[in-house]
């Protein structure tokens, strides 16, 4: 690893949530989305999130991305080095791929508004289409291709852009099951490659473990830190990883919590 | 009824179902001509039937509703066994078919005489009067429909562009259409940016909403005395175009902001997350996202502007398509108002199809 030439900003976390709270105005008074979140992401972790639905996931990856603000608390992502980087790229949970871009303009967007020249961003996004195995649809508009297909033109325009950290929502929620495991490989390598720092939220536990190097749960409505699991699982990891004893332990575990936090949730909503 | 007319449907496809691709083609050429003269057959009795018992004139309206639900009826069978390959001419012919059987049964009642010619004049005497003033150059009024485009080259011999100029200036199509455009032009674009800036700005929004709504609601045409009212020439091109602008204006400004204010919140979160400030946003997350409705807004305003121009021209004006429709009925002569109608309609046809290249043109991303 290259802990080496950087040592005091590697020790520093690259992301720092300190007792983040988010209040949402409601017509029935205010409404608490998340409750006294805390949680610290080391340069080059893999975070992944998982907790049940409404509990307020994506609030946190907004409020972490900027796009939203936070009642009370600190969150902070630390600039790296290169200041021409971006701080954060989110996927969107509902894709939000442009309809009005081609596949390769939306791939190249985040270039394009940093200001990098046609050429060299229709080259990067280029690249990145034939990784994700979308080089045929670089011409083709969103209304043109599958679910599937958007969303990994979704992931790859975050990638392209190569920011400092990566903030994934349920990138892969809406694909079937072979599609999903073909890219879950994919986004295991691709991290293999960028060791980038990320926060992913999911839905699968199994996705959890596979990708990440810590799981965080999070409570039912209003959203607090559940639990912390340390994924020691060596890397690198393969879709293979799912089928080992160590997996399987991991995954006996953690589901003993969280299988009784989404009943407690499921009890709540009835 | 139904079930036997099905059943010969059928009975007249199966053998092009079962067949080989060479008897398939002959089969399906012979079904279609086939129902073809089934349709004339039924409509020949129904009518002939009436005809004879002399029931026809007194209730040819219900002659002319059979008709109408007979060709429906036998329309929707021939639709289900057309094969897709001629599914197109199939449908052209049903969409321009019926106008022209439409315009047939129009010429012959008003010649048997069971419509009054003055209210309806024959398509053929309204085609003819389109054709009369068209070549016509009206003497008095120094105008023309088209503005005698024939005699361009040798006007452009004798007065060079000027003489071009003055040609297009007698012409009734090129004033209308010079008004509309000039209007559509001057109060889309204000229209349309007032509409972003309310959809964006919730303040301004709050305060120009009630007061453009209720604007929006106020008849156009009523707002044209007070417009004449604020130029120094009442009776010139001003105030015409200004009330043609002012009704797109208001129209735009109300669609855009409802279309902005639609936009998928995630997408300008998308747009601010990747980079995209100020102008920026609007240019590629913003105006794009709008794009639908603003265009489903012009369309509408071309329709607005087109009432209000033929109004003001009834009103108030020397030239001018309005114009010329409501001379002929000053005179009297309802040939030439239908062609002046007609003249309308092909104006409003050419704008659409105008806006629709426009649309394919700015908006390449939509279906179909
Ligand atoms: N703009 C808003 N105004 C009011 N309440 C909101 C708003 N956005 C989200 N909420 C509420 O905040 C809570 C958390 O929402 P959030 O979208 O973060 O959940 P989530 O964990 O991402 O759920 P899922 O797994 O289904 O995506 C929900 O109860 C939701 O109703
Ligand atoms: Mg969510």
């Amino acid at each position: 690893m290259t802990e080496t030439n950087a040592r005091a900003p590697a020790t520093a976390p690259r992301i720092v949530t300190r007792n983040v709270t988010k209040l949402y105005d409601t017509v029935a008074g205010p409404m608490v989305a998340v409750d006294d979140f805390s949680l610290d992401v080391a340069d080059g972790e893999f975070v992944c999130i998982v907790g049940p639905s409404g509990c307020g996931k994506s609030t946190y990856l907004r409020m972490l991305a900027g796009l939203d603000t936070h009642s009370s608390g600190t969150i902070h992502i630390r600039p790296g080095s290169d200041p021409k980087k971006p701080l954060n790229s989110v996927v969107f949970q509902e894709y939000a791929v442009f309809p009005w871009k081609t596949v390769i303009e939306n791939v190249a967007f985040g270039l394009q508004m940093r200001g990098v020249g046609k050429a060299e961003r229709l080259e990067v996004a280029q690249y990145w289409l034939e990784r994700v195995g979308l080089r045929k649809f670089a011409g083709y508009y969103p209304h043109q291709i599958s679910g599937g297909m958007k969303q990994r033109v979704s992931i790859i325009r975050a990638l392209a852009n190569d920011p400092e950290v990566l903030l994934m929502d349920e990138p892969l929620g809406a694909l079937d099951a072979q599609t999903r495991i073909v890219l879950q490989d994919e986004l295991l390598r691709i991290w293999e490659e960028t060791r980038k720092t990320v926060v992913y939220i999911t839905h699968s536990l199994d996705e959890a473990i596979l990708l990440g190097d810590r799981v965080i749960l999070m409570t039912a409505h209003p959203g607090r830190l559940l639990a912390t699991f340390h994924i020691g699982i060596e890397r690198p990891r393969t879709v293979e990883t799912l089928n080992t004893a160590a997996f399987a332990e991991l995954r006996g575990a953690i589901w003993d919590q969280l299988g009784r936090e989404v009943t407690r949730a499921m009890e709540m909503q009835s | 009824m139904t079930a036997p007319v099905e059943a010969k449907a059928a009975a007249a496809h199966a053998p092009a179902v079962d067949d080989v691709p060479p008897g398939r083609t002959r089969a399906e050429g012979l079904v279609l001509p086939a129902m073809l003269g089934v349709l004339a057959g039924i409509c020949l009795v129904w009518n002939g039937i009436l005809y004879l018992t002399a029931l026809w004139a007194p209730f040819w309206w219900l002659a002319l509703f059979g008709d109408f639900v007979l060709i429906v009826l036998v329309a929707e069978r021939i639709g289900r066994v057309v094969p897709p390959k001629r599914r197109k001419l199939y449908e052209r012919t049903l969409a321009f078919g019926f106008p022209v059987l439409a315009l047939i049964a129009w010429q012959l009642i008003v010649d048997a005489g069971i419509l009054n010619p003055l209210w309806f004049p024959q398509p053929t005497r309204i085609a003819r009067a389109l054709w009369d003033v068209t070549v016509h150059f009206d003497r008095f009024s120094e105008t023309s429909l088209l503005g005698r485009p024939w005699l361009i080259p040798s006007k452009f011999e004798s007065d060079g562009w000027a003489g071009v100029w003055s040609l297009f200036a007698e012409s009734h199509v090129w004033a209308t259409l010079g008004r509309v455009a000039a209007g559509f032009v001057i109060g889309a674009i204000p229209g349309i940016l007032l509409g972003v800036i309310m959809g964006i700005n919730q303040t301004v929004r709050l305060m120009l909403d009630t007061t453009l709504s209720a604007i929006y609601v106020l008849p156009k045409i009523a707002i044209f005395p007070i417009v004449m009212l604020m130029f120094a020439d009442p009776f010139g091109e001003g105030p015409k175009i200004a009330v043609v602008a002012l009704s797109v204006f208001f129209l735009m400004a109300i669609n855009t902001m409802a279309g902005v204010r639609d936009i998928d919140p995630v997408f300008i979160m998308a747009g601010r997350n990747y980079g995209a400030r100020g102008l920026s946003l609007y240019r590629h997350v913003i105006i794009p996202a709008a794009l639908p409705v603003i265009f489903a807004g012009l369309r509408l305003a071309l329709g607005t502007a087109l009432i209000v121009i033929i109004s003001v021209e009834f009103l108030r004006a020397k030239q001018g398509v309005g114009y010329m429709t409501f001379y002929y009925w000053e005179v009297l002569n309802p040939e030439k108002m239908y062609a002046g109608l007609v003249v309308v309609m092909i104006l409003g046809v050419v704008l659409t199809y105008g806006l629709q290249w426009l649309q394919r043109k700015l908006m390449p991303w939509a279906r179909g």
